[in-house]
């Protein structure tokens, strides 16, 4: 049984389609990240999967329907949702008793052990904890619930950099393991780069790409096409073109890595190159398409 | 994850080793009442600053009344016996008037600050399923409120007799008599009965119905919960010409049409007020409060942070 298994997920606000049938399987023991442009369904997505919206079509996550069953659910299940949302007026002491009271898996002594690490007093109230604190707090009741995945809907929104890192930092070393599922969103593509095990693109509704980061470090190329190579590279049908400090960077998709050598330097293009390309693609097709 | 899924697999989700099976119930219940109760502090806040201020008024009245009356204590006045149940009588309304107030605006926020503030996103990170939730939340203007004030009012009538003998202490008056006269014990047991029966019983339409708005309200819950009352009744008034509607709230409102016990019944019958439970209109209550309590439930499963 996989984590999380969806065939034909549909939801749709009004005349506005959110997810488009969407099919999607994600292993156990697997960090997934979606990314998407703003209003893609990324979150519509992640709040089926939660339990947080109703939808059309079936979904099962860890073998239980999300819609019908939440409060099961979210014994194995944890999420950090797009900004702080922890209640402002919760000092940090209430926020630990609590979830030790209500969730069986918690694990009272690794999140103390976690908070110990930071600057967070116990007596504070999260509203005069800074933005980076509160994820932390965040962060540390989550990483103590023994769970089976772990969603995060932009975690590090609006954290500045060392956060971020010490926060995706924290999440690999002293939480995943390969029992743990993740599922991630975010709009800074750069730090999960190394994170990941696999990738996902949503588009208006719509996955438009969807494969383990092996396959795209096998697929994917990027060129850096030496002068006066520019024609025979793009004679190679790149699915993009840009131009930095004067030179043509093209990436391919299941062109020949040692073909592509001979016109120029070749490498793994980004994540975030990647998604310039294949969505930023499907937005010229969708416009020409409308033309 | 390369393959779209292509088969969902019927597998039972106790198929697979889940939380440990006996988690009861009333934990997850318990700490809601408490987190409501650290989030809410008014709660026992306000009832007990409206104990701590009657009892500052009661202290300058005894005192002016020790001068006033010349060392001639009225309580060896039988005429004037009523006169001096008055205060602890008062302090009791006002305290339980107090906790209405309390229960009314606590209930109107309490399914709707949650999503105001997004948190609810966090508490439905938490195995606590909607309907544990919201019973929680009704359990505050519905037992916790009552109770408390009940016991505030108890205390602040003790410190009241205290505070009386204190201040009568060689002035010659009868103390004694203030403490053997006082219906300590049988005032508390009316109060008792009216916290459970009124506060408890009668107003549960009156907390479902809040919870229910507070839960569906998109912003302004106050103005939504006033606003089908006046359209029902300005409604019925226009097409009928009747306020069937209206006197019917009014009751609601006003308590049962006989929520005090005769001051002599025998101690059983106050105990166990039977004609109480015997009003249609209790039951018809109670009944109305959980349609609103399901609907409720319902409309906190579907809410998100607005």
């Amino acid at each position: 049984m996989a984590c999380i298994e969806a065939r034909g997920l549909r939801k749709s606000f009004g005349t506005t389609v959110a997810l488009d049938g969407i099919n999607l399987r994600v292993e156990d023991g697997r960090i997934l990240g979606i990314i998407g442009p703003n209003g893609a369904g990324k979150t519509t997505a992640l709040n089926a999967i939660l339990g947080l919206t109703p939808y059309q079509g079936e979904l099962r996550v860890l073998g239980r329907n999300p819609w019908t069953e939440r409060d099961q659910l979210m014994r194995d299940v944890c999420f950090i949702a797009d900004v702080a949302v922890l209640p402002r007026w919760i000092r940090v002491s209430q926020a630990i008793d609590y979830v030790a009271g209500v969730h069986p898996r918690f694990d009272r002594a690794k999140a103390e052990a976690f908070l110990a690490r930071t600057t967070i007093r116990r007596d504070s109230k999260v509203k005069h904890l800074s933005k980076g604190m509160v994820a932390q707090l965040h962060l540390a009741l989550v990483m103590a619930i023994d769970a089976k995945l772990l969603v995060l809907d932009e975690p590090t929104l609006g954290l500045d950099l060392l956060y971020r890192k010490q926060f995706y930092d924290s999440l690999l070393n002293d939480y995943f393991d390969r029992n743990r599922t993740i599922v991630v969103t975010t709009h800074q593509v750069e730090e999960l780069q190394h994170v990941l095990t696999d990738l996902m693109f949503i588009d208006r509704g719509r996955i438009v790409l969807d494969c383990s980061m092996e396959e795209i470090e096998a697929r994917y190329v990027e060129l850096e096409v030496h002068p006066g190579q520019v024609a025979a590279a793009r004679a190679l049908k790149p699915l993009n073109e840009r131009q930095v400090l004067g030179r043509s960077i093209l990436l391919f998709d299941g062109v020949d890595r040692q073909q592509l050598a001979t016109l120029g330097d070749v490498h793994t293009p980004s994540i975030a190159d990647l998604f310039v390309a294949v969505v930023g693609n499907q937005a010229t097709d969708a416009k020409g398409a409308a033309v | 994850m390369n393959t779209p899924s292509n088969a969902i697999n019927s597998s039972s989700p106790g198929s697979r080793g889940t939380a440990p099976a006996v988690f009861s119930v009333a934990r997850p219940f318990y700490w809601s009442v408490r987190r409501e109760l650290w989030e809410n502090r008014l709660v026992y806040l306000a009832p007990l600053a409206a104990a701590g201020i009657f009892l500052f008024g009661f202290v300058i009245n005894m005192i002016s009344l020790r001068y006033r009356m010349h060392g001639v204590w009225p309580v060896d006045a039988a005429p004037q016996r009523h006169g001096l149940n008055l205060p602890y009588e008062l302090s009791a309304a006002l305290i339980m008037g107090i906790a209405l107030v309390v229960g009314i605006f606590y209930s109107l926020d309490a399914l709707y600050g949650e999503r105001r503030d997004r948190s609810i996103l966090f508490w439905k990170s938490m195995p606590v399923s909607d309907r544990t939730t919201v019973l929680s939340k009704l359990a505050i203007p519905l037992v916790v409120i009552p109770v408390l004030s009940f016991a505030i009012a108890m205390v602040t009538q003790f410190i009241m007799l205290l505070l009386a003998s204190t201040v009568l202490l060689g002035s010659g008056a009868n103390i004694a008599a203030l403490w053997t006269q006082q219906p300590f014990f049988r005032f508390s047991l009316d109060l008792f009965y009216h916290m459970l029966t009124v506060h408890g019983l009668w107003y549960a339409p009156l907390y479902g119905w809040l919870l229910l708005v507070s839960a569906a309200a998109p912003r302004a819950p106050f103005v939504w919960a006033a606003l089908p009352p006046f359209v029902i009744w300005g409604v019925e008034k226009m097409a009928f010409n009747t306020t069937h509607f209206l006197s019917l709230l009014m009751v609601r409102l006003t308590g049962p049409s006989d929520p005090e016990m005769p001051r002599n019944a025998d101690f059983m019958s106050t105990l166990i007020p039977h004609h109480f439970f015997d009003q249609p209109g209790l039951w018809a209550g109670l009944a109305v409060a959980a349609v609103f309590l399901v609907v409720a439930i319902r409309l906190r499963r579907y809410r998100g942070p607005i």
